[in-house]
């Protein structure tokens, strides 16, 4: 197979297949998902060449995909659900977190909940309201989920897999902002394991953490400082549940300064929690405190401000600036 | 199979259903009316013929019918120790489904061994049938465990606590049982509360729509906590099925021999290719919501006094009596059966191990979790800084 340029959608698209060929147990399920490929066209063709009882069209419910995914799990299925949108995940949020979350635990670990849950998140498509939200943090704070969100199409193809293997319940974040840009995929790699953090890019002076649709934003930023002559480190961690705070830890050992930027509010997100483990971890190694840069606390604003509301380069250098000056 | 065709099977419903367009206020159901209902023996303990539904008791013995006493009998004495235990500060809490015994054995003696069945939190009587030790439901009542069972050695899932979550379990668990090819079907317990839930509608729309295998049982106790049936519904619940494409049938939750009949009626009908049915069992909650409510509050004692006459087990008891199917041996042997129950219950709960305390982090997840390793070592430290002072 090789290594092949692919966008992420498509990425996601060719891993689901891949589960689908490998296992029969694993069935796609959600609004839209079948004839039309859903709304992106993740799961474009799939339904044509897997048929209706694998890949299927499901009521417009989302409790009742989660809950039946959930049924379909205790009957030894592994379903990889799609919700449409963000916003559009909370209708299913008390099965989720009451149900699918704490199942494992409550059996005594006689029974697994092998569900992904698949949810274009974030703005940047100039969306109308509840189509560009950023809720990870609430499905971190909860035990018994996992939660990742892959940046790029080669993390887009391998974390999916890894996610479908999984024998605990994954949200799958994808960054539907970056569904249409393209990287290589080597379909022959080896894999890390899903929930390790990756250096993408190395650097001295500081550390920047972020994940899904912030880590190109990073890599640009850190492109632009070294023209300024700073050198900045950028981890994308993958996985916000959990996370994998050694890797932090050693680049801010290193650069003695950390930055997190998501686009999700910053009170109480995942930046704060990164923040005061980091913090702990490091207290002295650091050289200025742990700066976040991410929304507000305000509902996702329209489309006409989004672009003002979410992360960009200027926002996130100013923010270096800051932690460079202490 | 078509919505007419399953339609074409569906039960005569109540006359005050059809026809005539009536008011919002004439449609809701008045208190104290007789609703319609299959019933085959009646409160007096007289078995009255019902041309549909009596050939699925036709095959029924003697021996048959003192074993649906017995279970009756014994989960009643099991329920009533737990209460009892639950005053004596044993259990933090206990839900009792003292009056609901024939509407839990009937249904619960019309499951086959490879039948799944998703219960709520007051499901005694069925577990009991499905062959689960009652002490094991005492565990998340005392406080030892969330759950405690491993579902698939009963096919008996969790009991679940969010009101109506649980029927979509079953729904999806139904969607795989038709996509194995099984002949088996699946039944989900809820309450009259719980109808009013959304998950139960959603659960109604993708059974329907998938046609699967799955049997929606409805105690209808009359009362979700302090709130009564009309405070959920201006229509019949059983009636709910027909706007979804389904069979609903109301029968007599106090007639064990009903529920029996109808709920295996159902369960052939699902197995069979034919799709998800509503029953709803018209019963009584005869005791508390839970031992933490007081029904004093919102309901009088003429109600509890008119459905006591109705009461499942000596409409039994009458029956096998007259019909002379049981004998004074068998009740008394019954009676010293029931002793030893409550008294092996009693001695299990007060001897339940309070669980380990690392048990806080097991289980958690399936694959592991970083934060979990890290958090356990730090609790585990924590507790052994107590070894010197002769802690835990």
């Amino acid at each position: 197979m090789g290594v092949q340029k692919l966008p992420l959608a498509k990425a996601i698209n060719e891993s689901l297949r891949t589960a689908l060929e490998n296992d029969p147990k694993v069935l796609i399920m959600g609004e839209d998902v079948g004839k039309l490929g859903g709304v992106f066209r993740v799961t474009d063709g799939l339904q044509k060449d897997f048929g209706e009882e694998r890949v299927i069209d499901t009521p417009l419910a989302e409790s009742g995909i989660v809950g039946t995914a959930i049924g379909l799990a205790l009957r030894g299925y592994r379903p990889v659900v799609e919700i449409q949108f963000d916003g559009f995940v909370f209708p299913a949020y008390d099965q989720i977190v009451t149900q699918l979350a704490k199942m494992h635990a409550r059996a005594l670990g006689k029974i697994k909940m092998p569900v992904v849950i698949r949810i274009p998140y974030g703005g940047g498509i100039g969306a109308v309201e509840h189509h560009s939200e950023s809720p990870e943090a609430l499905f971190a704070h909860v035990a018994g989920l996992k939660v990742v969100s892959p940046s790029n199409s080669s993390d887009a193809y391998w974390m999916m897999q890894q996610a479908i293997q999984s024998n605990d319940p994954v949200i799958f974040f994808e960054p539907k902002r970056r569904y249409w840009d393209k990287s290589e995929v080597d379909k022959d790699a080896i894999p890390g394991p899903l929930h390790k953090a990756q250096v993408v890019r190395e650097g001295t002076d500081l550390t920047l953490a972020a994940y899904g649709p912030m880590v190109k934003v990073c890599l640009e930023a850190a492109a632009a400082a070294a023209e300024e002559g700073k050198s900045l480190e950028v981890v994308d961690l993958r996985s916000m549940s959990p996370i994998d705070f050694d890797t932090v830890q050693s680049s801010v050992e290193k650069t003695r300064r950390l930055v997190v930027v998501h686009e999700a509010p910053v009170f109480l997100g995942t930046g704060a929690e990164i923040a005061a483990r980091i913090t702990e971890r490091c207290f002295y190694h650091l050289e200025a405190p742990v700066l976040r840069v991410g929304g507000y606390h305000a509902p996702y604003p329209p489309a006409r401000l989004e672009e003002e509301y979410l992360p960009g380069l200027d926002r996130v250098l100013d923010t270096v600036d800051r932690s460079l000056a202490y | 199979m078509t919505v007419e065709s399953t339609a074409a099977r569906t039960p005569r419903r109540s006359s005050t259903s059809g026809g005539k367009r009536a008011s919002a206020k004439k449609a809701a159901p008045k208190k104290g009316t007789e609703p319609e209902l299959v019933q085959l023996l009646t409160p007096e303990g007289k078995r009255v013929k019902n041309a549909q539904y009596d050939e699925y008791v036709a095959g029924i013995t003697a021996d048959d019918l003192r074993g649906l006493y017995r279970d009756m009998v014994l989960t009643r004495r099991f329920d009533a120790e737990a209460t009892s235990l639950q005053r004596q500060g044993e259990l933090g809490l206990w839900a009792s489904l003292l009056g609901q015994e024939a509407a839990q054995i009937g249904s619960g003696r019309a499951t086959r061994d490879d039948d799944y069945v998703f219960p709520t939190y007051r499901e005694h009587g069925v577990a009991w049938c499905r062959g689960v030790d009652p002490t094991n439901l005492l565990g998340m009542f005392r406080g030892v465990n969330n759950g405690g069972w491993d579902p698939n050695t009963n096919n008996f899932h969790l009991y679940t606590i969010v009101i109506g979550s649980q029927t979509l379990h079953a729904t999806g668990y139904a969607m795989g049982v038709a996509k194995d090819g099984a002949d088996s079907a699946v039944i989900a317990y809820f309450g009259d509360g719980a109808s009013s839930q959304g998950d139960v509608a959603e659960a109604f729309t993708f059974s329907a729509v998938y046609n699967a295998p799955v049997v929606f049982f409805c105690q209808n106790n009359q009362w979700a906590i302090s709130e009564p049936t009309e405070k959920q519904t201006r229509v019949p619940l059983y009636q709910r099925a027909q706007g979804y494409g389904f069979p609903g049938v109301r029968v007599d939750g106090n007639d064990v021999l009903a529920v029996l009949a109808v709920t295996k009626w159902a369960l052939e009908r699902a197995r069979t290719g034919e799709g998800p049915a509503l029953i709803e069992a018209f019963t009584y909650r005869m005791g508390a919501h839970t031992t933490s409510d007081d029904p004093s509050k919102y309901r009088n004692d003429d109600e509890r006094v008119a459905w006591e006459a109705k009461d499942p087990i000596l409409r039994l008891k009458a029956y096998l009596e007259s019909e002379g199917h049981a004998d004074e041996g068998f009740f008394a042997e019954l009676e010293a059966e029931s002793e030893a129950l409550g008294k092996r219950v009693r001695e299990v709960v007060r001897a339940m191990p309070d669980p380990d305390l690392m048990a806080i982090f097991e289980n958690a997840y399936a694959d592991g979790h970083a934060l979990v390793d890290e958090e356990r070592a730090q609790f585990a430290a924590y507790q052994a800084s107590f070894a010197d002072e002769g802690g835990k």
